[in-house]
């Protein structure tokens, strides 16, 4: 897939795949430099570039263990980007050779058939082909070559992955290697890793005072191992357990555990909030439909979870549709599912709502018959089990901030999703001809139509729009949770109480009711778990409806009255 | 006591629902033992032990829908939670019976249900003493639903939460509670509830005279039922109620306190359901949390509105008539059942807001109105 589109620019495709995914970047490096050798090879041969890989690789084979050391370290000083793969190889023992060929041939990773090593252009290996032999001194200088390439990489993506990855174990070489880096590089946050890890390799040091400097260059790090090494240090407070002996030392450990450990706990709390925000969204999303079917209109809408499960099939309609871009069949889904829930919404209203307006309890029963009527029929369109949306590339991997606070990327769109889909709500009523009509029509219906406002086809499209957003809100659940038959019923109750929590007719209340439930709950579920957290929340919900019956933000004036 | 009979027979006089309802009911105690016990097995007449179990099954849904109609219907709370009453009276009563199984478990513990013996627990809990004793088990069948209605209502009509908003938190209460009832940790079998019964006061619960009995106390029970919201809804404060459900503010300008009639009304409701579900869980044999869905509230809800609410003996019908038709069609037609009862909802609400029972009756007025009009 990155194939595709990084022939000519192997770079430029790789940083943004690699600042995306940071966790897979090493993996995607390497696909990405198979690939994007394959097509720049062959024309590196047609400029007639001379070739010092070759006569190294030729050797390598038939080479003992001692010449095989000195062959990797002149392929890593050609610093030739195909050296690199045919270096991984060798580690990995997928670096093949047979007895009659000269070439040697590289068994890619994911499987699949082999490649010459030299050119990257599909060839078959021999049928005796083996493994060319590695033993762990090898590996270690192995490591040490592949490490120097990423180090010189001029992806700062790829080079902080390798930092990270080399001193996951450090020896002598490596940290050498590290250490001739700092000068030469240019990122600062490339600078900062390479400092940390040199402090840290730096800790095991026998002088007390380079152990001294490397506490005082760790401070305010927040790798957790770092804290793990400071941690055992100070022997957690215990100096008899303390791992470090100087008192000096000790001391300036605890204090840098300390700012440490108050830093952790700041952003555990940050990411508390964002995650409860998230979640806070999904229910503002989810209600924000019903606020207007329900407060704007009065109308119990039980199938507005049904709703939202039309739009979160309709996504997977969508990408069905269209498999080959998954990345955008999610925009696309989303005002396909408007309009698919949206025009469900206003055949329920035409059919049913209408002729029972002034009764709410009615609605709500009516209204509940279409959800087991939708239900159903999904059910048998699609069989009851759970359909697979697949979450396209770029909501998928977090936001890595620091060593303390990264946000998937699903839960930051989600937010950013629902404010969006707020304003525009907003614009929409305060904004529009339609809008100021719909309100009207809400304040006051008869007076509304003596002025010449068509109530019906208000009313139409008001419960369409409501349906719309609660389709669009299916779009954004079939990212994070199944998608079946049953994903609306676990929500109704939910959505309901956002509404009536936040003041029905209200739709800031319906924001700011949804965000603070999500927050809560979210702080509460490390103290009682998830479902007593939520537990408690409708239990608290029930007790703040007896407290304030019209929500946090009730109405005033003429319309309030019911 | 002779007053009481008399409104009886007066109210009685004024239609013939309630007569022929109590006429059928006693008919069905009479017939469905002596078909079950007389009639030998080979014979079409036979009913099967399956059968009176289904009917008492019924019937103690009928008893449900009665405690649904009594506040919806006479007093205007929609509450969609009733099912939490049920079920909880259900739960005192499965409690009953897990500690009557004794050392007849499966791991054979004496004291200690399966469940908490498969969980690990050393000792039963505390809301477990006392449940060996069938008294004590009934006496929380009715306290601990009418407790919950007693609190819960009394904050809810305090602050005067009504209609739609009402309907949601009862909502909402049943819930919270399936959610804490799936947990373990609650010590009332998560997921699994309680099943397995063995017996019930000394008696097995699969013997044929055990089943005819609780078939018979069913049928008492629901009749009682009957009589006792027929007694209430005619009565002055019955009244009150239907005023209240009419025109609420202008009862509370009279000078009633209407919340203090709502609640009664609520909590005398709640007890209803609760001996339901009292009867439910023996017959049955099984309670488990899905019990406390909010789906099934609303179910209890459309039986009340198919059958005519406000009139008591049609909830009960309805609740007959939705679950045999649903015993029937999920049989046949699986798929179906659900269409079926989505349309009913839909329908009933359109085009019958009073019901099969209000159908009937204004059908019947027509009629006696064309033979005025005749003569």
């Amino acid at each position: 897939m990155i194939a595709c589109g990084a022939g000519p620019a192997p770079v430029a495709a790789r940083s943004t795949r690699a600042a995306a995914l940071p966790g897979r970047a090493r993996s995607w490096w390497l696909l990405a430099a198979l690939l994007g050798g394959l097509i720049l090879a062959p024309l590196a041969r047609a400029a007639g570039e001379s070739d010092a890989l070759q006569p190294l690789l030729q050797r390598l084979a038939a080479a003992d263990y001692d010449e095989k050391r000195e062959l990797i370290a002149q392929l890593a000083q050609t610093r030739d980007p195909r050296a690199r793969p045919v270096l991984a190889a060798l580690l990995d023992g997928r670096l093949l050779a047979g007895s009659a060929d000269p070439r040697l041939f590289i068994e890619p990773q994911a499987g699949g058939s082999t490649v010459d090593a030299l050119s990257g252009a599909p060839a078959a290996a021999p049928p005796d082909a083996a493994p060319v032999g590695v033993n762990n001194q090898l590996r270690k200088a192995l490591r040490v070559a592949l490490a120097q390439f990423d180090l010189a990489d001029p992806d700062v993506a790829v080079r902080r992955t390798a930092v990270k990855e080399m001193l996951r174990a450090p020896d002598p070489a490596i940290l050498a290697a590290l250490r001739a880096r700092v000068p030469l590089e240019t990122d600062a946050r490339v600078q900062t890793d390479l400092k940390a890890g040199l402090a840290l390799a730096d800790l095991d040091s026998a002088d007390a005072a380079t152990r001294m400097a490397a506490v005082e260059a760790l401070k305010g790090n927040l790798n957790p191992e770092v804290f793990n090494r400071l941690a055992a240090m100070t022997g957690n407070g215990d100096d008899a357990q303390a791992a470090e002996t100087d008192a000096r030392v000790r001391a300036a450990a605890a204090s840098a555990l300390q700012s440490i450990q108050a830093q952790r706990t700041f952003y555990a709390n940050v990411q508390t909030l964002l995650f409860g925000l998230s979640q806070g969204s999904i229910l503002v999303l989810a209600a924000i439909g019903l606020a207007i079917t329900f407060g704007v209109m009065g109308v119990i809408n039980m199938a507005h979870g049904e709703l939202m499960m039309l739009g979160a099939y309709a996504t997977y309609l969508v990408q069905q549709a269209m498999p080959q871009h998954i990345g955008a069949s999610i925009i696309v889904a989303i005002p396909v599912a408007f309009l698919v829930a949206g025009l469900a919404g206003i055949a329920i209203e035409r059919g049913i709502v209408r002729h029972l307006y002034g009764r709410p309890l009615e609605t709500l029963l009516a209204t509940f018959g279409v959800s087991l009527l939708l239900q159903q029929a999904v059910r048998d369109i699609f069989s009851a089990n759970n359909r697979s949306v697949i979450t396209p590339e770029w909501l998928a991997g977090s936001l890595e901030i620091n060593d303390a606070l990264s946000i998937t990327y699903n839960h930051l769109y989600i937010v950013i999703f629902t404010f969006g889909v707020f304003a525009l709500l907003q614009i929409v009523l305060r904004r529009t001809r339609f809008g100021l009509e719909v309100r009207a029509v809400a304040q006051n219906r008869a007076m509304a139509k003596a002025m010449g406002i068509r109530t019906g086809l208000i009313d139409a499209l008001t419960f369409g729009m409501g349906s719309g957003i609660a389709g669009v809100a299916g779009v954004a659940l079939s990212q994070l949770t199944n998608v079946g038959p049953n994903l609306g019923q676990s929500y109704i109750v939910d959505s309901f109480m956002v509404v009536v929590f936040g003041g029905v007719g209200n739709l800031w209340g319906t924001l700011l009711g949804g965000n603070a439930l999500g927050v809560v709950n979210k702080l509460l579920e490390p103290v009682a778990g998830a479902v007593l957290a939520k537990i408690f929340v409708l239990v608290f919900l029930i007790l703040f409806i007896q407290r304030r019956p019209r929500g946090l933000f009730p109405q005033k004036g003429r319309a309030a009255e019911s | 006591m002779a007053a009481l009979i008399d409104r009886l027979q007066a109210a009685l006089r004024r239609d013939t629902g309630p007569v022929l309802f109590l006429l059928v009911l006693a008919a069905a105690a009479v017939l469905v033992p002596l078909l079950y016990f007389l009639v030998p097995e080979g014979s079409a007449l036979h009913l099967s032990g399956y059968t009176v179990t289904l009917v008492a099954k019924y019937m103690s849904y009928a008893i449900l829908a009665m405690a649904v109609d009594l506040i919806w219907g006479y007093c205007g709370i929609l509450s969609l939670g009733h099912g939490a009453f049920f079920a909880l009276g259900g739960y005192a009563m499965g409690m009953y019976l897990m500690r009557a199984i004794g050392s007849r478990g499966v791991y054979g513990d004496p004291v200690l249900p399966d469940f908490m013996v498969f969980l690990n627990w050393k000792e039963l809990p505390w809301f477990w003493y006392g449940f060996d004793h069938l008294w004590f088990a009934l006496l929380m069948v009715l306290a601990v639903p009418g407790l919950l209605a007693l609190v819960f209502g009394y904050f809810a009509f305090r602050s005067r939460v009504s209609g739609v908003y009402l309907s949601i938190i009862t909502q909402a209460l049943t819930y919270a509670l399936m959610l804490a009832f799936f947990r373990n940790d609650m010590g009332f079998g998560g997921n699994n509830g309680f099943t397995d019964f063995k017996d019930i006061a000394g008696f097995s619960l699969q013997a044929p005279a055990t089943r005819v009995v609780l078939f018979l106390c069913t049928a008492f029970a629901l009749a009682g039922s009957y009589l006792l919201c027929r007694f209430v809804v005619s009565s002055r404060a019955g009244r009150v109620i239907q005023a209240v459900r009419d025109a609420e503010n202008r009862a509370r300008f009279l000078g009633y306190r209407v919340e203090y009639y709502k609640l009664w009304v609520f909590v005398l409701s709640a007890l209803l359901a609760a001996v339901a579900g009292a009867l439910y869980v023996p017959q049955i044999g099984i309670i488990n949390p899905s019990e406390f869905s909010p789906a099934n509230s609303i179910e209890i809800v459309i039986w009340v509105a198919i059958g005519g609410r406000g009139t008591l003996y049609g909830a009960a019908a309805g609740a007959v008539f939705v679950n045999y038709a649903k015993t029937f069609f999920t049989a046949a037609l699986p798929s179906f059942w659900l269409y079926a009862l989505g349309t009913l909802f839909i329908v009933v609400t359109l085009f019958l807001p009073r019901g099969i029972v209000g159908a009937l009756s204004a059908m019947a007025a027509r009629g006696g109105l064309r033979r005025r009009v005749a003569s």
